[in-house]
């Protein structure tokens, strides 16, 4: 019999049946009533737009491409890809100069590390944040992660002859907020990879991993920095090395968005791309390294799931490598979203659904009573710092905080 | 990662299973591609309703006897089948979910449309009767929501007088149900659910007084209470009346209920909920299945002296039909099925239909069959079993239940 088999539909279209899961698990329909929801926004919708890209509604941007859709749905049908190719394909308006900044990370960051003091102070100042939000639309709410005088890269560069003197070798993609606004998370994973034996390398060359920029439609750009950022991470996986990085929505981004939104193919280094605290964890769970603990250390943590690690399926590494810190005492929360979706929650007309998306996992947060919120994502922590007052820090920087350097050296057989 | 036993498919059975397995000491996974078939449930859960011309069951445990030897009922026993029973409804007291019915005897709820259909456990906020009447509910009123496509309380109405219960009809609205309405192609009553706390729940309660000032009992489509019966309690207290509620067509509140209460005490219970994966290959040592990749974990990333299959049937995929076979997706285990394709369907859809009954090959124990050898260490469990057509005995739930109850308490002893 001649019959079609497989399914050939990019994303996997036409295997939803139409059941709303995804629209019960989407954190934007349930407060917001403009979004028609994902099963609507996604393959109902395209049933359309194929006939005519008339049908497409606008109302689309309001997806802010959590994947949490995706990860609900019992036919793996990518719902999220489905709108944010829509998006990318149907929406002809030019990006806005607010859009254009926001995605613009390494540009912004560049210009703002050179003169981080007087940056900081004028993103503080009321007046500027009152244009901020009034001429330019980011909301005056929101609090602009400080900028640091000394990058990342540049700090790494003092390190390079000690890094390159380890036998074993990781490349670090550390992302935009570690080079210009938070060195110290790039620090601590150094820190804890030299104590177990990993020097750690910069890639040839990094670029932002262009999340920003595809949630803003800046498509040209975006693949542009991902062609340069995959060529690099095929020299450093040439060369022997896995590449890790300490934010899952950088990691997430290189790994499946390239290919299924920007076309960009990746499918021989896919598997290299790691996060610091899952290379850690298998590590460890292997027996390959071990770690001492400082005797003293004890606190009270939650561990957050970040969208886009709820996507990777990765919580339960991060979540695991916490509870193996002798000390620790761990209070589960739901895996819920933030409500702020990188650059989205920072536009004015989106910040209040942002708040109302995280209001219950604030709540939970609140009632968790921890001394530690621990996530992979540093968007959640701007979010979730703001929101409830906790303070948020990566599992890498726990473990840097919970571990005895020289005696995990020891242990590791390192000089 | 390592664990006692690795559960794949996160739905009734799954949960069944992963709960008491966590409950007897033993460190469990479950694998699940997406949101379970619960979310599809009327909220009711039949164990053996009605016999084989059709007839409604009042015992369902005493007819356990007279099933053909493939069904999964008689491979557990009508004994241990009853035992197991009571236990999923001490299983689901824990998880905070009181259900109404017992396996001793089937009780009557009404389904979305007004019939009466005889059942096992229904949540405690459905539409029950001890009776097909509905009688005992005093003076009805069914009172829908304006704008809210999934609900039609005159067809309703209609159905109930055929059996002589008249009921008013009547509908509501409130300020909170208008701003959903907005949006009404997606005005949903999981998404109503979600805003009926507080005060929109108080002023939701005085609209049914409202609409409904001499009722004694009010029939309401299931929009209240997805996190559990606490909202429908209140409910109850502010109007003073009897406030059943009729599930929708899926998603259904009660259906999400179930699955939310089920896994949170899953995972309070120690358990590892991998939601949104795939088991993507299986690697065995001899008759055993050793460890398992799924498609965010990778390669040998799983490994699990015990598996439980518990992947549902066509429905979920955990059967697959292709227009010249039929299989098993995960681990190409055998398959019973029937004749070729012409004898796996009836032309007339409302016949009963024989690819219902079919399912992977197992022995007594449950255990799964690849090329004719059983996997000493693969058991399956819920709908992916063959052997019964749970649709025409409305059998689905109480075989999820009471096998993945049976093989927990197996491989727990073990």
């Amino acid at each position: 019999m001649e019959y079609q088999v497989k399914n050939i539909s990019a994303n996997d279209f036409e295997q939803c049946i139409k059941c709303t899961i995804c629209t019960v698990y989407c954190p934007v329909a349930a407060v917001n009533t403009a979004y028609p929801g994902p099963k609507q926004a996604g393959p109902d919708g395209e049933r359309y737009r194929l006939k005519n890209p008339e049908f497409y509604n606008n109302a689309l941007k309001y997806c802010l491409n959590c994947k949490r859709c995706e990860v609900s749905c019992p036919n793996n049908v990518r719902i999220g890809d489905i709108i944010q190719t829509a998006r990318i394909r149907y929406d002809k308006s030019a990006p806005k100069l607010r859009d254009r900044m926001l995605a613009s990370t390494d540009f912004m960051g560049k210009v703002a590390t050179k003169m981080a003091p007087v940056v900081n102070l004028m993103l503080g100042f009321s007046p500027v944040k009152a244009t901020m939000h009034g001429v330019l639309g980011i909301d005056r709410h929101r609090t602009f992660p400080r900028y640091t005088s000394t990058t990342f890269e540049k700090w790494m560069r003092t390190k390079a002859p000690s890094q390159a003197a380890f036998s074993k070798k990781v490349a670090y993609f550390h992302g935009c907020y570690v080079n210009y606004n938070y060195p110290q998370l790039g620090k601590d994973v150094v820190t804890v990879l030299n104590a177990v034996g990993y020097g750690v390398q910069l890639l040839e060359k990094e670029r932002c991993c262009g999340v920003a920029k595809i949630s803003n439609r800046l498509i040209d750009s975006a693949k542009e920095d991902a062609q340069l950022n995959i060529d690099s991470i095929r020299k450093a996986v040439k060369a022997g090395m896995e590449v890790v990085g300490a934010s899952s929505t950088c990691i997430f981004t290189m790994r499946d968005e390239y290919p299924h939104l920007l076309g960009v193919d990746n499918a021989d280094v896919r598997d290299d791309i790691s996060l610091v605290s899952v290379f850690l964890y298998k590590l460890i769970d292997s027996g390959k390294v071990k770690l001492a603990f400082k005797p003293g250390f004890r606190c009270r943590v939650t561990y957050h799931t970040p969208c886009h690690m709820q996507k990777l399926g990765w919580g339960i590494y991060s979540s695991s490598l916490v509870r193996m810190i002798p000390g620790v005492e761990f209070e589960p929360i739901d895996s819920l979203c933030c409500g702020i979706a990188g650059t989205y929650g920072f536009k004015k007309e989106n910040y209040p659904y942002s708040q109302a998306i995280g209001k219950e996992l604030f709540d939970q947060i609140e009632r968790a009573r921890v001394d530690y919120v621990v996530t992979d994502c540093e968007t959640c922590k701007w979010q979730i710092e703001m929101s409830t007052g906790a303070t948020v820090i990566n599992p890498v920087s726990l473990l840097a905080m919970a571990i005895d350097v020289e005696a995990t050296k020891k242990l590791n057989g390192i000089k | 990662m390592n664990y006692d036993t690795i559960i794949i498919g996160g739905g009734l059975a799954g949960l069944v299973a992963g709960i008491t397995l966590q409950e007897r000491g033993q460190r469990t996974a479950i694998i699940t591609t997406g949101q379970g078939a619960l979310h599809f449930s009327s909220g009711s859960l039949a164990l053996l309703s009605r016999d084989a011309d059709g007839n409604p069951i009042e015992k369902p445990l005493e007819h356990i006897d007279s099933l053909p030897a493939s069904h999964p009922y008689s491979k557990v026993g009508a004994a241990k089948a009853g035992e197991h029973a009571r236990a999923v409804k001490a299983l689901f007291e824990r998880a905070g979910l009181s259900m109404l019915g017992s396996e001793d005897s089937n009780h009557y709820y009404m389904t979305p449309v007004g019939l009466f259909k005889s059942t096992w456990l229904s949540t405690a906020d459905s539409a029950v009767s001890p009776t097909p009447d509905g009688s005992g509910w005093g003076r009805t009123a069914i009172v829908g929501i304006k704008g809210f496509l999934d609900f039609y309380p005159g067809f309703i109405a209609d159905n109930l007088a055929k059996n002589g219960l008249k009921c008013e009809v009547a509908a509501l609205t409130t300020p909170e149900l208008e701003h959903l309405r907005k949006n009404n192609t997606e005005m949903r009553a999981p998404g109503i659910a979600k805003i009926m706390h507080g005060e929109a729940l108080e002023r939701f309660a005085k609209a049914i007084v409202a609409a409904a000032p001499g009722a004694e009992t009010v029939i309401i489509p299931a929009v209240v209470g997805l996190d559990g019966q606490k909202d429908i309690d209140a409910l109850r207290r502010f109007t003073g009346k009897n406030v059943i509620c009729l599930s929708t067509h899926p998603i259904s509140v009660q259906g999400v209920r179930m699955q939310l209460a089920l896994r949170r005490y899953y995972e309070k219970m120690g358990g590892t909920y991998l939601l949104g994966d795939n088991v993507t290959a299986g690697y065995m040592d001899g008759d055993r299945l050793k460890a398992i990749d799924t498609a965010n974990l990778g390669h040998g990333s799983l490994t699990a002296r015990n598996f439980i299959l518990a992947t549902g049937s066509f429905f979920s995929r955990g059967l697959v039909a292709e227009p010249d076979r039929i299989f098993e997706p995960v681990f190409g285990v055998d398959v019973v099925t029937e004749g070729d394709r012409s004898d796996w369907f009836k032309e007339n859809i409302f016949e009963e239909q024989p690819f219902v009954r079919f399912g992977v090959a197992t022995d007594n124990d449950f255990r799964v069959k690849k090329d004719g050898k059983t996997i000493g260490n693969l058991y399956a469990v819920g709908s992916i079993l063959g052997g019964c057509n749970s649709l025409k005995e409305g059998s689905g739930a109480g075989v999820a239940a009471v096998t993945a109850m049976e093989v927990a308490n197996r491989l727990a002893d073990k």
